[in-house]
């Protein structure tokens, strides 16, 4: 076996025997996974529990309109005189009062009503009740002007632009969400693993130093390939361990839903009260349906071949630079003051994906960080969902490979030297200079 | 005699620091060649250009008649001074890793593990981590798996710090033994009382310049000053010292002895043989003690720094 092989295959072995790889790699889905259970329950139960709320219609307009659902169940106080009915709600803990005053008309009337309540009341609830209340005032005025609703029904338009790109295919509004949504996510999972497996490199390039098992090894093997082998084999690791977070992610969602029965429905119902407050049951499905699609519609394959080159790039380029710094140190306190070169273009790149990505994904803000290596993988990665021309990925990826390979280089000519060097804090001029070596 | 090791006119610089300047030794095959001179001087730089970890600025190295070159890293078995092993991987594990780093198949490297194992008694040891083994315990294991490859050339640098005198002994044995079997040694100390009896030929190093390089019977011939420790038993010792005094050149000197005896130390000029002072002394009481003065390689290396300054 050849000393690379073997050295990347002791790597491997030392970064999956360690106990917090084990722990992490089985309790991370279950912390995420117990983490969007809570989530889904507890918005269940949010959602289950339907609020009273009476109502003291002087008018007698309403009455029949406020019809029990889900959300609301309406109590009417309208018998009673409106004090007593304020301290009945009050006394009873009921959610508010809705008070419909007796005016000339209706133009008052719209502007008269008033909710009475002790906390703020949930705008979807007053959203719900001025849609009823708003539409029940409208058919009085039609009727009043003489007019036919059924004619009026009829007449009615409705407009939906459809969105459709330039090659036929049909999107809809919420695609673009989706697609930030898909982004955002891919790019910040990705800076995580740059940083979580980079720090594995440079950690178990410190633990050689401090061993001082380096000079041992180093007489059998050229630094390089030392540095090779430890940078791969910490990849594979990564590579495994997210294989198994996938799997373990999918066995453990479906272990949590069929213990909780939370089935198909009642997950949608909770987008529902989550994103789509103000429109009617039909209206909501469709939009599911429409954003179940988007998904789908999604170049899925793309993303998840991008997403794996961009991270091998993003970490090879950032490893090389832990690396470089684990090797200038003796130990983990003293790499923080290294830290910056690799912690500022990551928290960078965040930013410009979450800023200007997502205002315009094609800008010139975006388009450059996409081309620039030390953001790329996390700002391109953010902008693919969105369609970006195949040229502009082949240049960042070739831009990107140029610069892993010369950072390598130089992360080489750092940890060739600094894997010998005890005892000293070096400075940046010092790191500049070991280079020349 | 063939050389195994030819270092030839080899020079290295970091930055403004000038490590070696010309230095050339030769060591030939099957001795045991002290690399001597105090810290900082520039031997391990030397062992480091040796085994291929450093590239020299200037100059030539040869082993077996070969430029220096990638395959001959399995010929080497070094022994760094800044030694250590994976503190969480188990002792057999991290043994046969090292051993296959040197080109040893699987199945070889273990086959010889046993028996060096089985020499030191540890075999107890394959499933222990070095954590939990002495630092004393974790060196028998460096040493194991220096010469497990059976390298032609073997470099320890200070290879007893750390050793109790026990194991030092132990180590001592074993390293004699791989001579026997046709290794050929380096030593690189700075503590040059403690090789200098294994050595066959040595360097000495100081500044990044060698200073002396040859046998030590011959250095040690080469700095011997003609002077002999003298102790006699006499009745009247200050008229006697008197006398000596006006013939030869004396010293009075100190060493231990049961009696009480003139002890002085006279340097020859030449012109008098070691018997002629012998038989004149005899002559003037009882001598008890004679014996030439061989200086140690601590005083030559003193010596020769002076020379060359």
């Amino acid at each position: 076996m050849s000393n690379l092989k073997l050295i990347i295959k002791r790597e491997f072995i030392a970064r999956v025997r360690n106990k917090t790889f084990v722990v992490m790699t089985f309790l991370s889905p279950l912390i995420v996974v117990a983490m969007v259970s809570l989530v889904v329950w507890l918005a269940t139960l949010n959602n289950d529990e339907a609020r009273k709320i009476a109502f003291f219609d002087e008018t007698g307009l309403f009455v029949s309109d406020f019809e029990d659902s889900d959300a609301i169940d309406y109590i009417n106080y309208s018998h009673l005189p409106l004090n007593d009915a304020k301290d009945s709600v009050v006394i009873k803990e009921l959610y508010g009062l809705l008070y419909i005053p007796k005016k000339q008309t209706n133009e008052e009337l719209a502007g008269a009503i008033q909710f009475y309540a002790d906390e703020a009341p949930n705008i979807s609830i007053l959203n719900d009740l001025e849609n009823i209340m708003s539409d029940r005032l409208t058919h009085h005025n039609f009727e009043e002007k003489g007019l036919d609703l059924e004619v009026i029904e009829k007449a009615k338009a409705n407009v939906n632009i459809q969105i459709e790109n330039f090659y036929g295919e049909k999107t809809s509004k919420m695609s673009s969400y989706i697609k930030m949504i898909f982004g955002g996510a891919a790019g910040y999972f990705l800076m995580m693993l740059i940083i979580i497996y980079g720090n594995m490199v440079m950690r178990s390039v410190i633990e050689e130093k401090s061993n001082r098992i380096i000079e041992i090894i180093i007489s059998s093997v050229k630094p390089m390939q030392l540095m090779m082998g430890k940078i791969l084999g910490t990849s594979f690791a990564g590579i495994f361990q997210f294989v198994l977070w996938v799997i373990l992610g999918g066995v453990f969602l479906t272990v949590v839903s069929m213990v909780l029965g939370l089935d198909q429905p009642q997950i949608a119902g909770v987008d529902q009260t989550l994103t789509f407050e103000e429109g009617g049951q039909e209206e909501i499905k469709l939009l599911l349906q429409e954003s179940l699609q988007d998904i789908f519609k999604l170049p899925i394959g793309t993303l998840i071949l991008s997403f794996f080159i961009y991270f091998i790039g993003g970490y090879f380029l950032y490893s090389s630079i832990y690396a470089a710094i684990g090797a200038a140190v003796d130990n983990e306190t003293d790499s923080q003051q290294f830290m910056l070169p690799i912690i500022l273009p990551l928290i960078l790149a965040i930013y410009v994906g979450f800023f200007s990505v997502i205002e315009n994904p094609h800008g010139t803000v975006a388009t450059i960080f996409s081309m620039i290596p030390l953001t790329s993988p996390i700002v391109m990665l953010m902008r693919i969902p969105f369609g970006v021309p195949w040229w502009e990925v082949v240049i960042s990826i070739v831009l990107l490979v140029g610069s892993i390979v010369f950072l390598i280089w130089l992360a080489g000519r750092i940890y060739r030297v600094g894997i010998l060097m005890y005892g000293k804090k070096p400075t940046y001029k010092e790191l500049l200079k070991w280079m020349k070596y | 005699m063939t050389n195994l090791l030819e270092v030839k006119q080899v020079s290295k610089q970091f930055g403004t620091f000038t490590a070696l300047q010309d230095v050339s030794i030769s060591v030939p095959k099957g001795s045991i060649f002290g690399l001597l001179g105090p810290n900082g001087a520039g031997k391990t730089t030397l062992i480091r250009i040796v085994n291929q970890i450093t590239m020299p600025d200037q100059g030539d190295v040869f082993l077996d008649n070969d430029i220096l070159n990638p395959n001959h890293i399995k010929d080497i078995g070094y022994l760094p001074e800044e030694r250590g092993l994976y503190k969480t991987m188990k002792v057999g594990e991290q043994a046969l890793y090292l051993a296959q780093l040197k080109g040893l198949s699987k199945t070889e490297a273990k086959e010889r593990l046993k028996y060096w194992f089985d020499k030191f008694e540890i075999t107890h040891w394959w499933n222990k981590k070095i954590q939990e083994l002495s630092k004393g315990m974790a060196q028998k294991v460096q040493f194991i798996v220096t010469v497990l490859h059976r390298p032609k050339l073997l470099i320890f640098d200070e290879p007893f710090s750390g050793f109790d005198p026990i194991s030092a002994n132990i180590i001592k044995d074993e390293i004699l033994q791989l001579r026997e079997e046709g290794a050929t040694v380096i030593f690189s100390t700075h503590r040059m009382e403690s090789v200098e009896e294994l050595c066959d030929r040595i360097a000495l190093i100081n500044k990044s310049k060698k200073i002396l390089e040859g046998k030590v019977s011959d250095i040690k011939r080469a700095y011997k000053s003609n002077t002999f420790e003298v102790g006699i038993l006499a009745e009247d010792t200050a008229r006697l010292y008197a006398t000596i005094q006006d013939k030869f050149n004396v010293e009075p000197a100190d060493f231990k002895a049961i009696d009480d005896q003139l002890k002085m130390k006279i340097t020859l000029d030449g012109t008098t043989s070691s018997n002629e002072l012998l038989q004149y002394l005899s002559g003037n009481g009882q001598v008890v003690r004679f014996n030439e003065v061989i200086p140690g390689i601590n005083e030559i290396f003193i010596k020769s720094i002076e020379e060359h300054e």
